[in-house]
């Protein structure tokens, strides 16, 4: 296996070993510090984590699409190179997150792999078409920005690896919301037929976007376990409230309005509620039963696979190279 | 093994540094008895074509230090040097990129170790803070 | 004054005498992997203020001229920019995004400064003006074909606009100058990417070999059309402008020949196509690439985004 140095590898320990390993790992986490690839962790955290940092990556790629999808049609240059340039660093995102996974001992071909043969998840969001360009502003602000409100606590995720990852990427991401929030601000500024547009496209993604932070607490068996092991910080509902209040200022200012009205602050919880959302849908999204969900795992396979010769051709050329030095040295 | 930062638990034990002796990996010792560039060959896969691992490491400006930014995939280190400056400092985070192949780099075995890393606590007089008979003297 | 991002280094503001703070304070406590700045450079907002200033006013000549670079790279960064999230490798579709990035930029203050000339904004020319009336030469409108017909595409033109950057930088014309001193960097950094590709897939297996070859006779048609000289470039030389496009040649066939032998390769023997794309005739493909990136523009006359 490659890069064993750096990677977590599961250790075959005695039953004393093990629980005095559980027993740092226990303590690593009551101080809140961190885990590294080469500290023992249970099999259980490692396999979420596994999970969960995969799926993140995948759906910073599969994210990619949407959005890229407009790239051509992008209505000014410099909108043309704001959203060129954010689509690219999607795919950082999603590199930085499949080489976090890597140190838990996963290659990135077989996490891609997985993800083309449909067995692996990610954020089901990315299976709605993006249809006008608001969808470009919404998108940003709506999805980017719940992202944003997901992942600042998963800067201090309990594993180093992924927590550096975030780190960076939140960075990255500082820009991807307020581009988003821009373009519908220019939007509901222009023309009525613009408005309009910026409007639906706001319509269309905010439930979606309240269902990235995933099922409500009482549905969401694993949160738990994650919170204990530091990997979660804040529960899916409460995430989803603090978004909600951030969205209800937010709109105001870009002069449109969220397709609740059943927004509210809850004076007695001191939490933003919100209207009812279709779990049902959700759930069949996830399952591959979503507007796009074919044509997005289509798309990731054309790439891969049309990209096989290429990265064949690279490595072949290395070999071939370290060969030559080999010979010429002997 | 032993947590870091406990005094109940006795550093070290012999058991422990045979156990870490057999993890020094052969791709160690291979690299650094070759004066020579280490010469890395593709990992192999399932995949022909998949790419080795890299690290990247980047200096922010003239004066500091490389840092690790991060991973990449590259076939080579021409490569691996394009990709991470592509990818490590699009926002002006670099002057100057190392890359690495990740199974190059030789790993204290783990990161919070207690026998590989207390020693030097306690070792106060390592500090210009024990000496304080001496505070309040200018230029010292 | 301060310029964004030069701000947290620390080595500026460490004083001497006081040694406890230059220990702290220099160094490495400062070495991190992720600080961001924008970095001062050039813009293409720059040149917009400066025309809409009157700070720079091309002569018509100069305009026509930054109008043909400016829709060369223009063209060309609508092709790349389909290949991000396409692309063979995580790593080359950032690889491929930063190279569209650099030729947008380039087009964005080519056709701001051509657009001095006739009061018009980037984007009244990219989105507002027909087929015939772009200036782009036909290797720019290419498909991306595989990608080695991509790298094929860009090699040509990576080691085609260095050669022009570089010489335009001393061009009497300040802005047209300046935009080739950013420029030439940029591509620069793009004739490498484009080497490495060449060396890598035409020494890498059978099939990239052959698709590599392909590649290269696939494009070098329209390598021709990059030198022909006209009575704008003429008069542009002249006056210390710009170069005769001809005079690139030799330097062009130099390189790309020194990488062709080196991946063991041939110039391609093939016969070079008419051209025409600096008077507004075009190969068939440009129609459609423009019909994609004007739609939306287009459907909203007067529309600010
Ligand atoms: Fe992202
Ligand atoms: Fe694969
Ligand atoms: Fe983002």
């Amino acid at each position: 296996m490659a890069a064993q140095n750096l990677q977590s590898v599961p250790a075959e320990l005695s039953p004393e070993e093990e629980a005095e390993a559980q027993a740092h790992f226990d303590r690593v986490m009551a101080e809140d510090s961190r885990i590294e690839p080469k500290d023992w962790m249970p099999a259980a955290y490692r396999k979420t984590l596994l999970r969960q940092i995969s799926q993140h990556a995948h759906s910073e790629i599969i994210g990619m699409q949407p959005e890229a999808n407009w790239i051509s049609r992008a209505p000014s240059l410099k909108r043309k190179a704001i959203l060129m340039a954010k689509v690219q660093d999607e795919a950082g995102h999603g590199l930085y997150l499949y080489s976090a996974a890597e140190t838990l001992g996963q290659t990135r071909d077989k996490m891609m792999d997985d993800l083309i043969a449909g067995k692996a998840r990610y954020s089901s969001i990315f299976n709605y078409p993006a249809l006008t360009w608001a969808d470009m502003g919404a998108i940003g602000w709506l999805v980017d920005g719940a992202a944003i409100c997901n992942q600042v606590p998963l800067c201090r995720a309990s594993y180093g690896p992924y927590g550096r990852a975030m780190v960076r990427i939140c960075k990255e991401e500082s820009f991807h919301q307020r581009q988003g929030f821009e373009i519908l601000l220019e939007l509901s500024n222009g023309t009525p037929e613009q408005k309009q547009m910026a409007q639906d496209a706001v319509n269309r993604w905010y439930a979606p976007a309240l269902m990235m932070f995933g099922p409500p607490d009482d549905d969401s068996p694993n949160s738990k376990q994650s919170m204990a092991w530091n990997i979660k910080r804040f529960s899916n509902d409460e995430l989803r409230s603090r978004f909600v209040g951030m969205m209800v200022e937010q709109v105001r200012v870009l002069g449109l309005t969220l397709p609740d009205d059943q927004v509210r602050f809850n004076e007695d919880t001191r939490k933003w509620e919100h209207g009812p959302l279709d779990w049902h849908e959700f759930q069949e999204v996830l399952a591959g039963r979503g507007p796009c969900n074919a044509q997005r795992l289509e798309r990731r396979r054309a790439a891969h696979d049309d990209g096989a010769w290429v990265r064949e051709a690279a490595a072949a050329y290395a070999a071939k190279q370290s060969k030559k030095t080999k010979e010429y040295a002997a | 093994m032993s947590p870091h930062g406990n005094p109940e638990v006795p550093a070290s034990s012999a058991t422990e540094i045979n156990r870490d002796a057999q993890k020094v990996s052969p791709a160690v010792v291979s690299t650094s008895s070759t004066n020579d560039r280490p010469v890395v060959e593709p990992v192999e896969t399932h995949d022909r074509g998949a790419w080795g691992l890299w690290e990247v490491f980047v200096r922010s400006s003239r004066g500091l230090s490389h840092v690790h930014a991060g991973s990449l995939h590259a076939p080579d280190a021409a490569m691996a040097l394009r990709n991470a400056r592509d990818l490590y400092t699009r926002r002006n985070e670099g002057v100057s990129i190392w890359v690495v192949p990740a199974e190059a780099i030789a790993a204290s075995d783990p990161d919070a170790k207690g026998s590989f890393f207390e020693s030097p606590q306690g070792k106060d007089y390592r500090h210009a803070t024990y000496y304080t008979k001496s505070e309040g003297v200018k230029h010292l | 004054m301060s310029t964004p991002g030069t701000n947290t280094d620390a080595t500026e503001t460490t004083g001497h005498g006081d040694i406890s703070t230059g220990v702290a304070g220099s160094g490495d406590s400062n070495a991190s992997a992720t600080r961001i700045t924008p970095g001062n450079a050039l813009r293409p907002e720059d040149i917009a203020l400066e025309v809409r200033t009157g700070l720079a006013e091309p002569t018509e000549d100069v305009a026509e001229y930054a109008l043909r670079l400016g829709d060369d790279a223009l063209i060309l960064a609508q092709r790349l920019g389909h290949w991000i999230s396409r692309a063979p490798e995580l790593e080359e579709d950032v690889a491929l995004g930063n190279i569209a990035l650099d030729q947008l930029g380039h087009a964005r203050s080519f056709l701001s400064y051509a657009g001095g000339a006739w009061d018009k904004t980037e984007d009244d020319l990219a989105y507002f003006r027909r087929e015939h009336e772009f200036r782009s030469v036909q290797l720019f409108e290419q498909p991306n074909g595989d990608f080695a017909v991509t790298i094929a595409r860009q090699f040509i033109v990576s080691y085609y606009q260095f050669e022009l950057y570089r010489r335009l930088t001393e061009s009497k014309d300040a802005t047209l100058a300046a935009i080739a001193a950013k420029a030439v960097k940029e591509v620069d950094y793009h004739r490498d990417h484009s080497a490495q590709w060449i060396l890598r897939l035409a020494g890498g297996t059978e099939e990239s070999r052959t698709r590599m070859i392909h590649g290269l006779r696939l494009m070098w048609p329209y390598v021709n059309e990059l030198f022909q000289d006209d009575d704008l470039t003429n008069r542009l030389a002249e006056a210390g402008a710009a170069v005769a496009p001809s005079t690139l040649r030799e330097d062009f066939d130099r390189l790309t020949g020194d990488v062709l032998k080196e991946a063991e390769l041939e110039v391609p023997d093939v016969p070079a196509a008419p051209g025409g794309g600096r008077f507004g005739k075009h190969s068939e493909h440009l129609g459609y690439i423009l019909a994609e990136m004007q739609v939306l523009a287009r459907e909203y006359p007067g529309a600010k985004w």
